[in-house]
């Protein structure tokens, strides 16, 4: 059985989330091969030949497929499907845009989010937001797989993978790319940080939650994420968001500032290892779920913070 | 432009998800169950592109027609997207809980009826959690997709997208016809208004079988259990910053 890894590029390099989809990889398959696309690949490529447990990578170089639009990706990867027996891709904003149309075209039940894998034909995943977690069995010859990446741990470096080129294959009727908005910043990636720091509504205005986040992870090397009131009352940008709607995070500590902790946000931070919770009202329900809870306004709470971090 | 807009009763949003015992799923009995949410932002969108709202030009959408596939009381579901300014309804009947290939497959059905010029819908309901159902359609149709949908333009047979994506936002066009799934930020529904929930009640909804549109809904995905996550128990309370940043070090995250 072999596993085919639709790498998340990034430029010249791939990110960790590459790396915590091969380690579910090598839970179904010894043979793993990771698929990198776009235009100007091969530094991207050869990065993704570092990792550990790699057979080999395959590098489909073509500017239809620089921003991973979900109809030239398909088309690629259904024509590599039948030397694989699973497809599997981190589930970031472009795989779970993807996968599921490789899915359909395959014929075959997408399997989303998984968290664990407990066998080469079952796997668990949240549903409902999180609040239950589902064992499923695929009946299909193909499995087609999106991989929560803060469930796994990343496969190390050390790998000497060859590098071999893909066939790349036209797309039908396709989206066109317009422009991009990324949102540009020195600060660790939400996903990947090891800190997080989360404010909420209480913060009042964007430029309180820039005035009152930025300082603290600048301080702690941390990424700032944001409930989803915080982003719906405009004082943080969307990709801020941390819930079951927004970003799945699991840092080592996660600080929730002003946030109450509605379902949703705990849906998307509750596997943080240590999490504290900064909020004047006592019965926030963040605070069932906190390690340390410090009952106190934020205004005072945060220089305070900011003194004893020193 | 023809719409046709998918839509899901689910749990409703403020209701939290409880694991049976037995563990053969949620439960879901005596539960208030209301129209997806992030449907009822494509339905919303949808009457806004028809009556001109936003940057909308009204009569840019001249047909709405909403389509559920679930169990008898879904019809509820399209009486509430009727009573927000949809057109007409159809209802798939289905007992059984169709997996995402299913509802693409009979929805592909539907659309080769309909011949919509746009379908926009959820991207996704939030009991399954897929995030499938828009992309599979796209797929099986060979129609272009956008999804995650922030902002919808429609001008000149194109949709213009802004997608919410990892680190921000992307821009595409796609040429009509094509699938459209919207994301939380693109609107915010409205409340029906009584004369329309009134008017709503005279709107005709089709009745359908799984059985009439000749597709395999067969279960890809059998289910072997459903588990409650593993709880998190509440820590301690500190004094104060300091005391909160000592605990840290003492953790060794710090």
């Amino acid at each position: 059985m072999a596993v085919l890894v639709i790498a998340d590029r990034d430029g010249d390099t791939v990110r960790d989330t590459t790396h915590k989809t091969v380690t579910a990889a090598l839970a179904l398959s010894g043979d793993v091969d990771v698929l990198v696309l776009g235009e100007g690949s091969k530094a991207a490529a050869d990065a993704a030949a570092k990792i550990k447990g790699v057979r080999k990578v395959l590098q489909a170089d073509s500017p239809a497929l620089g921003h991973q639009l979900a109809e030239a990706v398909a088309a690629t990867v259904v024509a590599l499907a039948p030397g694989y027996d699973a497809i599997l891709s981190p589930a970031t904003t472009d795989g779970k845009n993807f996968m599921p149309r490789i899915a359909a075209a395959l014929d075959v039940a997408p399997i989303s989010d998984i968290i664990e894998v407990v066998s080469a034909d079952t796997f668990v995943r949240p549903i409902y937001a999180g609040n239950a977690l589902e064992t499923v069995q695929s009946s299909d010859g193909k499995k087609v797989i999106t991989v929560r990446p803060t469930a796994f741990t990343a496969a190390e470096e050390g790998g000497s993978a060859t590098v071999e080129a893909a066939k790349v294959v036209d797309a039908g009727r396709s989206a066109g790319f317009v422009s991009e908005e990324m949102v540009k910043s020195d600060r660790p990636e939400l996903g990947a940080a090891r800190i997080v720091v989360s404010g909420g509504r209480a913060l009042g205005s964007a430029e309180e939650f820039h005035a009152v986040m930025d300082p603290l992870a600048d301080k702690l090397g941390a990424a700032v994420g944001a409930s989803r009131a915080a982003v719906d009352a405009g004082y943080a940008p969307n990709d801020y968001q941390v819930g079951q709607t927004g970003k799945v995070v699991a840092p080592a500590l996660y600080i929730a500032i002003g946030i109450s902790g509605a379902i949703q946000h705990l849906a998307g931070m509750k596997d943080s290892k240590i999490i504290v919770a900064i909020n004047k009202d006592p019965d926030a329900p963040i605070f069932q779920v906190a390690d340390f809870g410090l009952v106190a306004d934020y205004k005072v709470a945060i220089p305070e913070l900011m003194t004893a971090l020193g | 432009m023809k719409v046709l807009v998918p839509v899901k009763r689910v749990i409703d949003y403020n209701v939290k998800a409880r694991v049976k015992s037995d563990q053969t799923g949620v439960d879901l009995a005596n539960v208030k169950m209301s129209m997806n949410p992030f449907d009822e932002i494509a339905v919303e969108e949808a009457v806004r592109l028809r009556d001109g709202k936003d940057h909308h030009a009204a009569g840019t959408a001249t047909e709405i027609v909403v389509v559920s596939i679930g169990v008898t009381q879904a019809q509820e579901t399209i009486r509430t997207a009727l009573a927000m300014g949809a057109d007409r309804g159809i209802l798939i009947q289905s007992d059984a809980d169709l997996e995402p290939l299913a509802v693409a497959k009979l929805l592909k059905a539907v659309v080769e009826e309909e011949k919509p010029d746009l379908i926009l819908m959820g991207k996704q309901s939030i009991d399954g959690d897929n995030n499938a159902v828009g992309q599979m359609l796209a797929a099986l149709l060979d129609w272009p997709q956008a999804t995650f949908a922030g902002k919808l333009v429609i001008a000149d047979g194109t949709a213009t997208v802004t997608r919410e994506v990892d680190g921000g936002l992307q821009t595409l066009a796609a040429k009509l016809p094509a699938v459209v799934t919207v994301d939380l930020r693109l609107n915010t529904p409205r409340y029906a208004s009584l004369p329309n929930i009134m008017k709503a009640k005279k709107k005709e909804i089709a009745m359908k079988a799984v059985a009439d549109y000749g597709v395999d809904v067969a279960d890809r995905l059998k289910v072997l259990k459903v588990t409650e996550p593993p709880k998190r128990s509440a820590g301690i309370t500190v004094a104060d910053a300091a005391e909160l940043v000592s605990k840290l070090k003492t953790a060794g995250v710090l």
